[in-house]
């Protein structure tokens, strides 16, 4: 089956970016498909580059960057939402004159129609929210 | 593009009151956004959702934004299925009447001027909800 994956709570304060991950792991292992990962609202922060969790607990971004890597996932962060919340890429950090950008490798930046999207293509699209 | 001729349920949850957190003015964003893909769009307005189609919403004494005209656009935008829990009214103290009037202009009737809102009771909207293809609960 090929599914669709959407993140709408950021890491730590809410369980949905672990249940996601825990989720595509699991789906990857039994031979599905994802066709794309979509972060929004507050789920955006899923992609920062800047978070400096203790040692002895999950680095929730840096796990979504090494599952994209390992099996070629598209993991999209909403543009929209991102610019409300400071996570730039170095293309809208230039655009926007800012100082810094923040973006974990792996992860890009695109529009809402992504999400669209991957609701039309996905057999199932699967929210993890509060 | 890839998704042409590809029409799809697609339903919109609201659930959340239009202030206090980003949920629903996020999801109108999505709505918009998703009005431009040609698929079959549904909104439901449950729960504290209900709040954020009311009447004379004022946002003055909060500093935001106040959103609640954008509803009235959404006829404009070829949507015309917008469904509201008549239990979460009633939960709520509220009726209908409460609610602004949202309209949509049918190409196929002379661009006649017809209602959009539905208020349908939590069996049928059950019913409604088990038909879709996408929900996407905000």
């Amino acid at each position: 089956m090929k599914f669709g994956i959407v993140i709408n709570e950021g890491p730590y304060t809410h369980q949905a970016s672990d249940s996601a991950l825990q989720f595509t792991k699991s789906a990857l292992a039994k031979g599905h498909e994802i066709f794309r990962v979509f972060f929004y609202h507050d789920g955006v922060n899923n992609g920062t580059s800047l978070g400096v969790p203790p040692q002895d607990d999950r680095n929730l971004p840096n796990q979504w960057s090494e599952l994209a890597e390992k099996h070629n996932l598209d993991l999209v962060v909403c543009v929209a939402a991102a610019q409300r919340r400071g996570m730039l890429d170095e293309d809208e950090m230039k655009r926007h004159g800012k100082e810094a950008n923040n973006l974990v490798k792996g992860f890009r930046i695109s529009g809402l129609g992504q999400l669209i999207e991957a609701g039309i293509q996905a057999d199932r699209l699967v929210t993890f929210g509060d | 593009m890839e998704d042409e001729g590809v029409v799809k349920k697609f339903c919109y949850m609201n659930r959340k009151a239009p202030y206090g957190t980003i949920y629903a003015l996020e999801s109108l964003e999505v709505v918009l956004i998703a009005a431009a893909f040609d698929q079959d769009i549904s909104l439901v307005f449950a729960d504290d959702g209900v709040y954020q189609l009311t009447n004379n919403q004022d946002t003055d004494g909060i500093g935001m934004k106040n959103f609640s005209k954008t509803y009235t656009a959404l006829g404009d935008y070829d949507i015309k299925k917008i469904y509201v829990e008549k239990e979460s009214l009633e939960e709520r103290g509220l009726t209908a009447d409460d609610l602004q009037a949202l309209k949509y202009e049918d190409e196929d009737d002379d661009w006649a001027e017809k209602d959009s809102l539905f208020v349908v009771g939590r069996e049928e909207l059950s019913k409604i909800i088990d038909e879709q293809d996408v929900v996407l609960s905000f």
